[in-house]
């Protein structure tokens, strides 16, 4: 008896760490929600009587989870991922249309985010596939598989409409990386955000120079002063930004294309370093064009307006960026203390849209000031930290595997909401775990962590 | 393993770091930055004011004159109107369409419009309109309505001195920014506007949260900061609305001027000039178009005849010639003067009388409007050894007229008193050349015609003078409070001329009424004392006036009376003075005299006159 209760080792620590984000979750949907007409908190016509509901079918979930043989997730994770995939495509066919996407489903008198529970699924199904000692992730076909089964359930979230729960995916590249993939994917990734933003706010002509000058400088660098290289280098760049004078974006994009696989195909076959630059140099500008060209001519009107809000080029607090600016000013008019439980006036006010949703961190912001922000921000940076240091002391590549997967998760969540709330990032309508008003959400990731407790706890029981 | 340990740290430095990122920006917002502060409470907080209610106008019996009555503005907030039942809405409120698209078009195109904010649509819903609207209010989202007061007059009379409100121009918001604001309303014309200091009040306000939708939802900081609005302060006018009302019966279809006053303290009685409007015409939504039709009227009634217009004072003038004549030493009360059927300038140029026996002294001169008389005092004046020339001599007499009133601006409470015009040397000099004009040539002066021009106000401030026997006050309509010594109304004025030579004049208009030029006048045991007047006018029939006053002995009311183009002061003017003292000393008009009053109310002078629009 004394060995079993030994080896199996709940992690009360995380399990706190939920309880106070949930308890904070409802105190605040208590909050944006509060009406004098409707006193009783179990009112089930008010959002906060529904997360109530949602709360303890979550505990439930949470303590079913608990009764499983950690077994059960390793062996049937390819069969829940394919199960939600299923579900994903039903909701395609099925499911009800609310406020322009297609991502839900209803069962009995409750609307079903599947997408939400898309998440937990595709970390099992990827956990089971890289714990496998042959998913080498050097190798290129493996990095295809594992990016499928990332991109498949992203895809499927896309096509109901819901591209900010589809972005989500895109952050167990970290879990990838963890496990091996190159660095360089990561370097690209943050290089291709780089260029996204600049592509929007500066001409091209100055990027394309920018990059240019940098590349000639490794060039140099390298090679000395060989003016026969430098001029080979500078020359079909030189034609190219003349050529940007002249033709529309379109044809510089096919100009650009041409030219890329052609020098493409010259650094292959030569090998030549200044090839292989000038390569660089045409891809990055077809990047950088292709992100203004996309940006102007094939996003809707409502997307480039969310960005614009962020990047500052469009400044229009009636309109487009009235949810950001009056999220910041309820956040921003919090102060140190915050006005009080109940006493703010953006909140009350409803100033705020999406209050309970998707801007519940405003009503945290603005009733509890920037005390209420540091203890949420600190609340969730120690449960990442601390679903960390769960997934490394595993001995299961499994566990570790799906543990990343979490932390990944939750962090991208994290950041993308709180950074929208204060015009840090585009307004991307993803919830605050554990904290925004909503059942399926709530469910998800009450499910996401819970899988991960189970399976640390018996992390001494077996080895996987 | 150690490359794998290091990504590890690469993860969790991701996490650290943009959880510092958001902590050092929400630093920034929560603590060092202000401005979300101020924008929240410009947000949520809005300052609401609230109007305090006019003052009331009671006349001097204390009957409520001017009150205010409620009325309903129509407010949008066009961002919230989401489909909208035109038809419905026009004919809830009783317009036609095309004034809605009108006011909406008009809405959209002031200076304050905004989507989001309350702008007004409709002003001054009356009350039965709005109650029934206010039933269906809930199928027009978007829609409010606010509550403003407009003023009503019980009485249908006063007009010109009651004046009325309207809304605050650019010009005076520039200038008493803390007291108006866009919208307000300000007295315009009349008493409004010159005891709007003491009618408007003080503005309070309160400080609310409102929602997204500008619903309220509670106060702010408990309304610790609120201020209550001070309502404005009543006024009590001297103005016997009972008498005012009757008077502007007597000159209903009449043009002139009729000014009664009580001679002890200056007060105005009534105040009427005709024609006249109903001051009610002139409140509500219709007061724009109104006043159009108002202002092109070819009878002019908003042009106030009682204090600007200026006619000469003709006969009624004498008594004050004879005054001032004594006064300065020109005649005695017991001077004698032939009058041979008028006075003679030169052998071909005589001032007309009419026949009556000669006046042997000055009653029987006023007695008989002796114009041969008056000239002669009027010469004998102008001519006396102590002046240097007749230059001298008039400008002596024109500071006479001035402390009576006359060629003044008279202080009264009422804007826009016109000062009339008393001629001094420098008028004839360029007329005639420097000191190339003898006394015969201005002759008519002495007899109250000429460039002599008088207001009603002044000839009735005139009279109380007399009546009172030099010592009077200003002439004003709101009673100034007891203690209040600054008021220049509270201010007992006293003349320089003795009073024995009033007894003299007074006689002598009592003569006028017992056995005189105006014993239609005469009221069995009122004793009253007048001067009948017929100022020439060269545009046509001569201006009917009269002044007078009673009792003789403690004068309670004193009148003037101008009818224009009416003939003889005793043929219309005359018969009203005596009707209006009457009334207010008897409150009712006697028997016998009930033909008189209804030949007065009957009479009709403007008929012939084709009144019309000027389109």
């Amino acid at each position: 008896m004394s060995s079993t209760t030994k080896k199996i080792d709940t992690d009360w620590l995380t399990i706190l760490t939920y309880f106070l984000l949930v308890g904070l979750g409802w105190l605040a949907v208590y909050a944006a929600d509060y009406n004098h007409a409707y006193p009783n908190i179990y009112d089930l016509d008010r959002n906060y009587g529904k997360q109530m509901v949602w709360i303890g079918i979550s505990l439930l979930a949470a303590l079913v989870i608990q009764v499983f043989d950690t077994r059960f997730f390793t062996a049937f994770a390819y069969v829940i991922y394919g199960a939600i995939l299923l579900l994903l495509v039903a909701t395609l066919i099925f499911g009800a249309e609310i406020s322009g996407s297609k991502s839900w489903i209803r069962i009995g008198p409750a609307n079903l985010q599947a997408s939400e529970l898309a998440k937990f699924a595709t970390c099992l199904g990827l956990a089971r596939y890289l714990s496998n000692k042959k998913a080498d992730l050097e190798i290129f076909s493996n990095q295809m598989i594992a990016g499928g089964i990332i991109l498949i359930p992203m895809l499927l979230i896309l096509l109901q409409g819901d591209a900010g729960s589809a972005i989500v995916f895109v952050s167990l590249i970290l879990v990838l990386y963890r496990e091996g993939l190159s660095g360089g994917f990561l370097a690209l990734g943050i290089l291709a955000i780089v260029l996204f933003i600049s592509s929007l706010l500066v001409p091209f002509t100055y990027i394309m120079s920018t990059i240019a000058v940098l590349l000639l400088g490794a060039l140099i660098i390298r090679k000395g002063l060989d003016f026969k290289q430098i001029a080979l280098f500078i020359l079909p760049l030189a034609g190219l930004v003349a050529a940007n004078m002249y033709v529309d974006s379109l044809t510089l994009l096919i100009i650009l294309g041409i030219t890329g696989v052609f020098f493409l195909g010259i650094a292959l076959f030569t090998k030549r370093l200044v090839m292989v630059l000038l390569t660089l140099t045409l891809f990055c500008s077809i990047y950088s064009k292709g992100v203004d060209y996309a940006f102007n001519n094939i996003l809707k009107e409502h997307h480039r307006n969310r960005i614009g809000v962020v990047l500052g080029t469009i400044e229009d607090k009636r309109g487009v960026g009235y949810n950001l600016n009056q999220s910041k000013i309820a956040i921003g008019s919090g102060g140190v203390y915050g006005k009080g439980l109940l006493q703010g006036t953006q909140n009350k006010g409803d100033f705020v849209p999406e209050q309970s949703t998707d801007f519940i961190f405003c009503t945290i912001g603005e009733e509890f000031g920037f005390v209420g922000s540091c203890v949420v921000i600190g609340l969730f940076l120690f449960l990442m930290l601390r679903v960390i240091a769960l997934a490394e002391r595993q001995k299961s590549s499994f566990t570790r595997i799906y543990g990343y997967g979490v932390a990944s998760i939750i962090f991208f969540h994290f950041a993308i909401n709180m950074g929208m709330t204060i015009g840090l990032v585009p307004v991307i309508g993803i919830p605050l775990p554990f904290l925004s008003y909503g059942g399926s959400s709530l469910l998800g990731f009450t499910i996401l962590l819970f899988i991960l407790i189970k399976l640390d706890s018996e992390r001494l029981l077996y080895l996987r | 393993m150690e490359s794998l340990n290091f990504r590890r740290i690469v993860i969790q430095s991701f996490m650290v770091i943009f959880s510092c990122v958001l902590l050092g920006r929400l630093f920034f917002m929560q603590v060092m930055d202000n401005q979300y502060a101020v924008m929240a409470k410009n947000n949520a907080v809005e300052k609401r004011t609230i109007y305090p209610s006019r003052g009331l106008i009671m006349d001097r019996n204390g009957r409520l004159v001017v009150n205010n009555e409620a009325v309903y503005d129509l407010v949008m907030i066009p961002r919230q109107v989401k489909s909208l039942d035109t038809t419905k809405l026009c004919e809830l409120l009783a317009i036609s369409k095309q004034d809605f698209e009108d006011s909406y078009e008009k809405m959209r195109q002031s200076k304050g419009y905004s989507r989001r904010l309350p702008q007004v649509l409709f002003k001054q819903i009356p009350a039965n309109i709005y109650a029934k609207f206010q039933e269906y209010l809930y199928q027009f989202p978007g829609f409010y309505t606010q509550v403003r007061a407009v003023r009503n007059y019980p009485y249908r009379n006063a007009a010109h001195t009651l004046g009325y409100i309207g809304e605050v121009s650019q010009q005076i918001i520039d200038k008493n920014p803390e007291s108006y604001r866009m919208g307000d309303y300000i007295g315009i014309s009349g008493i409004e506007k010159t005891y709007e200091n003491q009618l408007r009040g003080e503005k309070g306000y309160k400080e609310i949260i409102v929602d997204v939708h500008n619903r309220e939802i509670g106060s702010y900081m408990d309304g610790q900061f609120d201020k209550d609005a001070v309502g404005g302060q009543n006024l009590q006018m001297t103005i016997d609305i009972d008498l005012q009302s009757y008077a502007e019966e007597l000159m209903q279809n009449k043009k002139g001027g009729l000014v009664a006053i009580e001679p002890a303290t200056g007060e105005i009685l009534a105040l009427v000039t005709a024609p006249a409007y109903d001051p009610n015409l002139l409140t509500g939504r219709k007061r724009g178009s109104e006043m159009e039709l108002l202002k092109r009227d070819t009878l002019k009634p908003l042009f106030n005849r009682a204090l600007m217009a200026k006619y000469p004072p003709g006969s009624t003038f004498k008594p004050l010639m004879a005054l001032i004549a004594l006064e300065d030493g020109a005649i005695h009360a017991g001077f004698g003067y032939g009058c041979a059927g008028g006075y003679r300038l030169s052998a071909s140029k005589t001032v007309g009388c009419h026949g009556h026996s000669s006046a042997y002294n000055v009653k029987e001169a006023i007695k008989h409007s002796c114009n041969a008389y008056f000239c002669q005092c009027f010469y004998l004046f102008l001519e006396n050894r102590k002046y240097k020339d007749p230059g001298e001599g008039l400008t002596s007499w024109h500071d006479y007229l001035n402390a009576f009133g006359l060629g003044v601006d008279l202080p009264v409470d009422i804007p826009n008193a016109l000062a009339g015009y008393v001629p001094r040397p420098d008028l004839y000099n360029r007329m005639y050349g420097e000191n190339r004009w003898r006394s015969k040539m201005i002759i008519s002066l002495g007899i109250g015609q000429g460039e002599l021009g008088v207001t009603p106000l002044q000839l009735a401030h005139m009279t109380a003078v007399i009546a009172n026997k030099g010592e009077f006050y200003f002439p004003h309509v709101v009673r100034p409070a007891k203690d209040d010594t600054a008021s220049i109304f509270n201010q007992k004025q006293i003349s320089s001329i003795a009073k024995r030579h009033y007894k003299t004049v007074i006689d002598g208009m009592e003569g006028v009424v017992t056995g005189g030029t105006a014993r239609v006048a005469k009221v069995e045991g009122l004793d009253i004392c007048g001067k009948t007047g017929t100022a020439e006018n060269p545009h046509g029939e001569d201006h009917s006036l009269f002044i007078a006053f009673a009792p003789k002995n403690n004068p309670k009311i004193a009148v003037a009376v101008m009818v224009e183009n009416a003939g003889f002061g005793s043929r219309y003017a005359a018969p009203i003075s005596s009707l209006v003292i009457e009334k207010y000393l008897n409150k009712e008009i006697s028997e016998e005299r009930k033909f008189l009053e209804k030949k007065m109310l009957d009479a009709d002078l403007v008929g012939h006159l084709k009144r019309y629009t000027i389109p």
